[in-house]
This record gives C-alpha cells, sequence and structure tokens, in this order.
C-alpha cells in the first residue's frame, strides 16, 4: 500500500506541478487546483499509472484518496 | 511520433509566452472543450505559439454564432474550432424519424454549413472544423455499411459530405478526427466514463494529438509549411551502396527487403505530386549516384523527379546550402532525410532552421514514421500553387520549364521581371567588356571591345549607350545585354547589341530593341539602322531585328522609322534596380 501511495504521490505532483503528499483521507477540498477539470486530468494520470481503468460509478462516488487507493489495490494489473 | 503527455502540456501553461507571437483562436463545441483548449495552448508553446485562446461554454455553438456581440466575435479570432462529437450526433440520429434518416447527414451537414455561414458573416475567422470519428452502432451488423438508414452510413456519408462543403468555403479547415481515430482506434480516443461524466468527446491522452492536428491546420494556414525535401541515396532512397554495389546490386524493386524503398519512393512521388520539390544530396560521385534513376527498372524516382542533384564529396550542409540557394526557399522550409545518424546531427548542427527527421532504424518504418510526423499540411491545394511549384522547379531547370508550360505569356508575367535601361558607367566596364569578349550566340555584329575601348566609347558623344540589366521574383540577373549606338548623319547606327543567352526568350529582346528605338527618338533620330554580320555561332538572331519591327534593306541592315515603330509588347517593367 505504501507502495501505491509512493506512486499516486508522485502523479499528484505531475498533474498539479507541485509537490504533493496524500494520504488516506486527502480529499479535493485540500488541494486549491483540485476541481472537475483537473480531477479528470488525474483520473486519466492515475488510470495510466496503473494500468487500470475505473469505473464511473467508482470515479464518481470516490470520497477521498483513501477509497482511491483502495480501488487501484484492488484492480491493479502491475 | 512521440507527443509530450496532456500532463506535460498542462504545466507549460505556467511558462512564459510573452515573446510568442499571439495567434486568437476561439474553441466552440456540443460537448465539452476545456481540456481541447488546455492541450492546444500547452503545444502551442512547444511550437512557438501563443494561442490566446476563448473558450467558450458547453453546448453554446448557436448561441455564439449568432449573436453578433458574443464573446467569439468580440475575441477577435483569427480561428474559430468548431468542435462537434459523434456521441451529440448519435442522440439527434435517434431522435430522427426512421423515414427521415437517409437525410440525416444532409441535414446535419447543413446545420454546421449554416454555423460556417454564421461564423463567416460576423468575422474574419478561420474555421476549423472538426469532423465525425466514426462510431458503429452495429445495430445492422455489417449489413450497416451498405445500409442508407444506418448511423454508420448516414456518420461515412456526413464526413465526406462536410470534406465537399468545405472545399466551397475557402475559410474551413477540417481537422480530421475521423483520420485520427483510424490511425490510433476507438478505444484511444474515447472514454465512455469521460464522456457521460464531463460529457469530454475525447481522452486526455489523445488530446496532443488533436491539438497538434488543429495547430498544423494553424500553422500552415499561417504560411509554415514545407516546399522541399532533400533525399540522401544509399540506404535511404535504396538498400545498399551503389558505389559499391552497383546499380544491379542495390535493394529496390517489388520483391523481397527493396519493397520497403519502393514503397517509400512511390510515397515521395506523391509529395512530388502534390508540389513538394525533391532534391539528392548525397555523397557519391555524380555518375554512379544518378545511375540508378537513368538505368535501374524498378526505380520510381526518375531523375526527372529531382529538382537539384548534388552527388559529391563535400559536407552535406554546404550542398544544403547551396540547393537552398538555387531553389530560393527559406532554410525553414526545407526537410532533410538521411539514414545516417551522423550526417544527420552534423546538418542539424550547422543548419538550425532545417528540419532533420529521426528517421527509424528499419527502412520499411520510413513511410509510417513521416506519415506521423505530419510535416507536410498544407492549407490550400489549387492550380495555382501547383504554378508556383512548377516556377521553383524552373529556377533550377528554367529551361526545361519554358518548354512545358501550356501558356508562355502567363509564366512570363508570372516572373515579374523588372529591367533597367541606363549608359555605360564607370561601374560596370568591366563587364560590358566582358560581355562583347564572350558573347558569341545572341551577338549581332560580334565586334569585341577591351576595357578601355568601352570606356573611350562611353565618354565619347558620338555613341549613345546602353547597359541592361534584368531580375525577377527568383532573383537578380545582373547585367546581361549592352547596346552600342553610333550617331550617324541620317540615323542611329546599332555597332553592338548583344545579349547573355541566359535570360533568352523572356521578353528582354524585345525589351533592348524598344528601348533602343524609344532613345533614339528622344534623342531626335527618325531612322535606327541595325546591321546583322553572320559568324558560325550567331545564327539565332540572323532575323531578329524583322522579327521584332525593323524593315530589311536588302543587305543584312533593317531599319526602324523611329516616329512609326510598333513597339513589342513584353512582360517587363522598366524600373531602378
Amino acid at each position: 500500500m505504501n507502495e501505491i501511495y509512493e506512486r499516486l504521490n508522485q502523479v499528484f505532483a505531475d498533474v498539479f506541478d507541485e509537490d504533493i503528499t496524500v494520504n488516506a483521507s486527502t480529499t479535493a477540498d485540500d488541494i486549491e487546483d483540485w476541481d472537475s477539470l483537473t480531477h479528470i486530468t488525474l483520473i486519466s494520470a492515475i488510470e495510466e499509472e496503473f494500468g487500470m481503468k475505473f469505473s464511473m460509478k467508482e470515479v464518481v462516488g470516490m470520497n477521498n484518496v483513501g477509497e482511491l487507493a483502495d480501488i487501484v489495490a484492488a484492480r491493479r494489473k502491475r | 511520433m512521440n507527443l509530450p503527455a496532456f500532463t506535460e502540456l498542462k504545466r507549460n501553461l505556467k511558462k512564459d509566452y510573452s515573446s510568442l507571437p499571439v495567434i486568437k483562436l476561439g474553441i466552440i463545441g456540443d460537448c465539452a472543450t476545456q481540456h481541447i483548449a488546455v492541450a492546444l495552448r500547452g503545444w502551442g508553446y512547444e511550437k512557438g505559439l501563443n494561442f490566446d485562446i476563448f473558450d467558450s461554454d458547453y453546448n453554446q455553438i448557436d448561441a455564439q454564432t449568432m449573436d453578433p456581440a458574443s464573446e467569439l466575435y468580440t475575441h477577435g479570432c483569427a480561428y474559430v474550432a468548431v468542435v462537434n462529437c459523434t456521441d451529440k450526433l448519435y442522440m439527434r440520429y435517434c431522435e430522427t424519424p426512421l423515414e427521415n434518416r437517409k437525410d440525416f447527414a444532409q441535414t446535419v451537414c447543413e446545420s454546421i454549413t449554416a454555423v460556417w455561414s454564421r461564423i463567416s458573416a460576423n468575422s474574419k475567422s478561420r474555421i476549423i472544423q472538426f469532423n465525425f470519428p466514426v462510431w458503429d452502432d452495429r445495430i445492422f451488423g455489417d449489413f450497416g455499411a451498405k445500409t442508407v438508414d444506418s448511423f454508420v452510413y448516414q456518420t461515412r456519408k456526413l464526413n465526406c459530405l462536410l470534406a465537399e462543403k468545405s472545399g466551397e468555403y475557402k475559410n474551413v479547415f477540417i481537422c480530421d478526427i475521423e483520420g485520427i481515430q483510424s490511425r490510433v482506434g476507438e478505444s484511444a480516443l474515447r472514454d465512455n466514463k469521460m464522456f457521460c461524466i464531463a460529457k469530454m468527446p475525447f481522452r486526455t491522452d489523445i488530446l496532443p494529438v488533436i491539438a497538434k492536428s488543429v495547430t498544423d491546420i494553424v500553422l500552415s494556414a499561417e504560411g509554415k509549411i514545407k516546399k522541399c525535401v532533400v533525399l540522401d541515396l544509399d540506404n535511404t532512397l535504396w538498400g545498399g551502396v551503389v558505389g559499391d554495389d552497383g546499380t544491379d546490386g542495390i535493394q529496390i524493386g517489388e520483391l523481397g527487403t527493396g519493397h520497403a524503398f519502393t514503397h517509400f519512393q512511390l510515397w515521395l512521388k506523391e509529395l512530388k505530386n502534390r508540389g513538394i520539390i525533391l532534391c539528392v544530396c548525397s555523397k557519391n560521385n555524380e555518375e554512379n549516384a544518378k545511375d540508378p534513376f537513368i538505368n535501374h527498372p524498378e526505380m520510381v524516382l526518375r531523375l526527372e523527379d529531382i529538382s537539384v542533384f548534388v552527388a559529391n564529396w563535400q559536407d552535406k550542409a554546404g550542398n544544403i546550402r547551396y540547393i537552398r540557394d538555387v531553389l530560393n526557399i527559406g532554410m525553414d522550409s526545407m526537410v532533410f532525410l538521411d539514414d545516417n545518424p551522423f550526417e544527420r546531427e552534423a546538418v542539424r548542427s550547422l543548419i538550425p532552421d532545417i528540419t532533420v527527421p529521426e528517421l527509424p532504424e528499419n527502412p520499411e518504418e520510413y513511410v509510417d514514421f513521416l506519415r506521423a510526423e505530419g510535416l507536410f499540411g498544407t492549407a490550400s491545394y489549387s492550380k495555382e500553387d501547383h504554378m508556383r511549384t512548377d516556377q521553383y522547379r524552373a529556377e533550377a531547370e528554367r529551361v526545361s520549364l519554358q518548354s512545358k508550360c501550356t501558356d508562355y505569356d502567363d509564366y512570363l508575367q508570372s516572373l515579374e521581371m523588372v529591367a533597367e535601361a541606363k549608359p555605360f558607367d564607370t561601374y560596370h566596364f568591366p563587364r560590358i567588356a566582358q560581355l562583347t569578349q564572350r558573347s558569341n550566340q545572341f551577338n549581332l555584329r560580334t565586334v569585341r571591345y577591351t576595357e578601355q575601348e568601352i570606356e573611350d566609347i562611353a565618354n565619347d558623344d558620338n555613341y549613345i549607350t546602353l547597359y541592361f540589366t534584368l531580375k525577377d521574383k527568383f532573383g537578380d540577373h545582373g547585367l546581361i545585354s549592352a547596346v552600342i549606338m553610333e550617331k550617324r548623319e541620317d540615323c542611329l547606327f546599332v555597332n553592338t547589341y548583344l545579349m547573355s543567352c541566359r535570360v533568352l526568350k523572356r521578353g528582354m529582346e524585345e525589351f533592348i530593341i524598344n528601348t533602343m528605338v524609344e532613345t533614339a527618338r528622344d534623342a531626335g533620330y527618325k531612322k535606327v539602322v541595325g546591321e546583322y554580320i553572320k559568324t558560325p555561332k550567331n545564327a539565332m538572331v540572323a532575323d531578329i531585328y524583322e522579327k521584332l519591327g525593323f524593315t530589311p534593306n536588302g543587305d543584312n541592315t533593317f531599319t526602324a522609322d523611329t516616329d512609326n515603330f510598333k513597339f513589342n509588347k513584353t512582360h517587363i517593367q522598366k524600373g531602378d534596380i
């Protein structure tokens, strides 16, 4: 799980263009630029990083980074 | 080709655009377009453009184009991208009564061209219309491909109709999303959930490709186009080394590995057919290098396809500069293709403006690689363009072009020639003397003069002298003709009339004759008398006086009556050069 968070931190840093450390309780409210536009970019970048796809339901339903990481852990291929 | 990822393009937005030229661009769509705007602005930075983008809100095509005071119009867009998506198209199709579906494409096309018309009526913007990635609902299975009522049939037809209609609207360009999808595949283009939750018709990772397409259209429309490809030979145009293997030993042709090179040559020939100039720059001796073009039965490219052929052992950068000078085009409009990474790097470092693609190692990948590079976009393809290309070739092969041009007058007119006529002056004595010594063919009396004699004549009141220079839109020919006229009691006698054969049959002969008669008349002479003295080399001018309006006197002299002379038509402007 730590490895997933490490890689997530990299993806977040890449998308938001700043050093960001996320944890299970991080939400969109915690990161200034995290708007709906960036959310799409973020989802795409995470999909690419982990070689998996989120379902629409998952994208709409996730409440924090912890839930996101759980989905990744359950489904990732690499 | 490897494009930067969307996130990289997005990061570009924080960079300094202030030194880049601004291109105002509007985006309207029936879907979400914010990501397209981000990708476009980011890619613009990569290409040195500052896209100042007005990105309209979701689904505002009609609102923005119908209101003359809309933000789209007040933004002053040079370009408007119109993004229509297949998802919306399908919804519209599904709402269309069954009996009207056979006309669906026509109906949609009319509503899209109505948008073009409104934009054109309210602005000077060029329009970049996204066409439709084909999405087959498979309701009919493959039968849909032949069923007029099916969605797949109507979508394909719609794309064709848009292509056709865009030909009628000078200002409309098509961004070929259908083409992108056929290259990358449907699943690489779209992500269903993204359309559902964000109304985004494209995956974010395909956006750089789309941004490149739009930018390529803009750059082409702005005149940033490639005009010339300079080709290496060994292992680029054919397999093997012709100097070692001989013409019959190189790989080219239908069978085996040669096919990769045949395919590449076919592709290059198509480039040439569309107006791109092909040149050769090879480290070879010229005879060896040309031999396959002449003697190999399976070569696609022949010598006549090559505008400038340079084969020697000099460095390639110098040879490329020479080719550029012959063609008189910008280095930034040239592309250099060579299989050898060292040559590529050398040319790149010595000529920063030229484009040198990193050709893949395997020749079978050349065409696909260059296709993806998308170097050869254009914003127009018309008769005039084709003529322009012909004129470039004319610069290298002026004589052969002259025999090809169907309307010679048009050709001369398009050269925009300007000539100057002046009395001999100190600066030009050497060149004039040299001309009298070297001109053999176009030389009426073949009198040779030294520099000193020329100077004496120039200073002698018994003579009227004229030298002529000529330039056209391709460049300056310099001093190409000299005329010496002796003042006699009842006439001006043409002692010397010669011209460089470089400028033969471009109207210069006529221009000179006209100027002679005009000068004589202005000096108060009623008659100009010319003489032809035959030599073994000057037969070409035996009847020039008669042809250009002088009356033969029967003794190889010819007379013009200055008051009633019928001046010859030319396409040369008299000017100060």
